[in-house]
């Protein structure tokens, strides 16, 4: 029972990271049917500036706390500005052009965005100077680190935030406006291009954030982690019903749970001699015959993403139909 | 039109003359060049491939390189040391075509009906699930050796002749990377010769309607999951045979070399060219297979030249410029080097609102 509850626990930490990764994909999906394919690039280009920060600053003496939300604060508008000159350079002058066409250079952003940062920050695996001191609490059996409640809070705060600003503001208003239609929103006087880059820098900025909140969390930082990062969180995006953004919120946190689980519980399930199919070779005293382990985490996220697809293209919470043309 | 037609000819002459007599001229320049166009000529079989999917039905494919790892793993398995098994190659390189195209049903199925950029996305996603199948199908049976890959692949053998090694045929040496050469050359242009039936055929008519325009196509009866599927297994099938022949070269194989990279080489190989023109595509394989060889003459030379040592990997180079290619190709040459006539038209056409 503790062992579930742990997963749990990991999975909603790791689901809140997604979540707001997703939350970039949903809102430019949402605005302009694009799938921003280097999104998760962006929040690569997050963890690696916040890890040259705190870094050079690990040994200035300062609260590891205050470290951390500097490393933030110069990752954020760095990001942002990758996320509006993408936008301006890549998107924009493709805004009308055929669907293919903006897939294609978004792929080709996020290959040099990725070989830029090797550059700069080399092809190893960067360990994060673990500063933060680790302090546990138990919870119902299992222990919660105090990184983890930090990541929590922040992503509902930052949900919280986001929901406010598209839903209270007037900028959320005209993001709403532009989303329904674009054409109708530039007749009543909505500036749609600036309030699409004004998405896209939202979108970078809380990126930065996901960014910070993996590399600390993982405690590792690599120029291929935006990739796969972004993958996942796109299959959020997509369980939650891509362009809604509780959607993404709900998605990210239950694609968290249900890989957390996932590899928890895979090698267990796929135990042949708990069946009495392995061979007796192995199953002698107690061995194991697993045909699955925990090394396929990876493959959960893929597999919702299948299943949401054949079963429920429109996502959780999505009205609109995913084929719409 | 009669001159023109002997012109052509004059042309097609030319050219099959100097792809017959390339090994020859290379080989003189070392071995090495002729595996190096042995590689370009892989790359111009995949991105022929590619080019039914993304080219002719426009559906994006970020995972091509599952089908190419499917063939090759499955060349290794019945052709190696590890089963023991050692089938003929004719017999294997239609089992990986059927192996591949079974994987594009597979993976096109469920994520055929929905919009191409979704596909684009969980095309993506299969390739770094095969990917992560072939490092992790060493436990409990080992079925892959896992990282490790597999190593004492057999070369090909047609009749007594053994690819592997030097033969001399009429007083003239042939070295065995220079009958590879020839095969892939063979292989080669039977894929360029199905690439121009079917883009003439009923099929290559219809998969062109859905990439205009889909609802349309459907209106006039065309069958538009059956086809993108066909679309599907067809590109995922020459992925398959260009797999088979990678293994029988390179004679070891490891998930290594099939990472999302070699996915988007192929990628930007087809757009470079110009989707759906044949000679196009050609074109984008030959000039981007070689990038990475005129990099390491130009760019590795020179930065010794100016500070001394290698400041920027020519590794890192090529990935750049694949993706400013990818950028400014869509930016100023949506259509491609090559653009094929009815993709021009699309591609500079604006979208409907």
């Amino acid at each position: 029972m503790d062992i579930f509850v742990q997963q749990i626990i990991n999975g909603l930490t790791l689901g809140a990271v997604y979540a707001i990764v997703a939350l970039g994909y949903t809102m430019v999906y949402g605005i302009i049917q694009l799938i921003n394919f280097a999104h998760g690039e962006v929040v690569m280009i997050g963890a690696m500036v916040s890890f040259t920060i705190i870094n050079a600053l690990a040994a200035a003496g300062l609260p590891p706390l205050a470290v951390v939300l500097i490393g933030a604060g110069c990752a954020i508008p760095v990001c942002m500005l990758v996320g509006y000159a993408m936008e301006r350079m890549a998107y924009r002058p493709l805004r009308l052009a055929p669907r293919l066409a903006p897939l294609i250079t978004a792929i080709g952003v996020s290959i040099i965005l990725q070989h830029l940062a090797m550059l700069v920050w080399s092809r190893n695996v960067l360990a994060f100077p673990q500063i933060i001191p680790l302090t546990t609490y138990t919870f119902l059996g299992a222990t919660i680190t105090g990184v983890q409640i930090t990541i929590l809070g922040l992503c509902l705060a930052m949900m919280a935030g986001l929901a406010l600003l598209v839903y209270r503001t007037r900028l959320g208003t005209a993001m709403r406006a532009t989303a329904q239609n674009p054409q109708v929103a530039r007749l009543m006087g909505v500036d749609v291009n600036r309030v699409i880059a004004a998405t896209f820098i939202i979108g970078a900025g809380l990126g930065a954030v996901a960014g910070v909140m993996v590399g600390t969390y993982y405690g590792v930082a690599q120029y291929t982690m935006g990739s796969v990062l972004g993958l996942k969180a796109f299959a959020a995006a997509v369980l939650g019903g891509i362009g809604n953004i509780p959607g993404a919120m709900v998605g990210g946190l239950l694609l968290g749970v249900v890989e957390a689980l996932g590899a928890g519980y895979i090698g267990d399930l796929t135990d042949l001699c708990r069946y009495g199919l392995g061979p007796a070779a192995s199953c002698a005293d107690g061995g194991h015959f697993v045909l699955f382990g925990s090394n396929y985490q990876d493959v959960f996220a893929f597999v919702v993403l299948i299943l949401v697809l054949v079963f429920r293209p429109s996502g959780l919470l999505g009205e609109r139909v995913g084929d719409r043309a | 039109m009669k001159k023109n037609r002997r012109a052509l000819w004059a042309g097609v002459a030319l050219i099959a003359l100097t792809l017959l007599l390339l090994p020859f001229a290379l080989s003189q320049a070392g071995t090495a060049w002729v595996r190096i166009a042995n590689i370009a000529l892989l790359y111009v079989l995949l991105a022929l491939g590619l080019n039914i999917v993304v080219g002719f039905a426009g559906l994006l494919d970020l995972g091509y390189v599952a089908f190419y790892a499917v063939g090759a793993y499955v060349y290794a398995l019945l052709a190696s040391p590890h089963f023991g098994l050692h089938l003929p190659f004719w017999v294997i390189l239609p089992i990986g075509a059927a192996v591949a195209a079974l994987f594009g049903v597979m993976l096109g199925a469920p994520t055929l009906k929905l919009r191409g950029d979704y596909l684009a996305i969980v095309t993506l996603g299969f390739g770094e699930i095969v990917r992560i199948f072939l490092n992790n199908l060493s436990q409990p049976v080992n079925i892959t050796r896992g990282p490790q890959g597999i190593t004492g692949i057999d070369p090909v053998r047609i009749g007594g002749i053994d690819f592997s090694r030097s033969d001399s045929v009429l007083g003239v040496v042939l070295s065995g990377p220079m009958k590879y050469y020839y095969l892939l050359l063979g292989l080669m242009l039977v894929i360029i010769l199905i690439n121009v039936r079917l883009q003439n055929s009923r099929i290559g008519r219809a998969w062109e309607a859905i990439r205009e325009d889909e609802i349309a196509a459907r209106a006039m009866g065309i069958d538009t999951t059956g086809m993108k599927l066909l679309a599907f297994a067809m590109g995922a099938s020459f992925g398959g045979v260009a797999g088979g022949m990678f293994a029988a070269i390179q004679g070891f194989i490891s998930p290594e070399s099939f990472v999302l990279v070699e996915s988007v080489m192929v990628v930007s190989m087809v757009v470079l060219g110009g989707m759906g023109n044949i000679a196009g595509v050609i074109l984008g394989a030959v000039l981007l297979a070689f990038v990475p060889e005129i990099l390491r003459w130009t760019v590795e030379p020179a930065q010794q030249a100016l500070f001394g040592k290698m400041l920027i990997e020519p590794e890192v180079i090529r990935m750049l410029i694949f993706g400013l290619a990818l950028v400014l190709v869509m930016l100023f040459r949506p259509a491609g080097l090559l653009p094929s006539a009815v993709r021009k038209r699309e591609l500079t056409q604006e979208r409907a609102p």
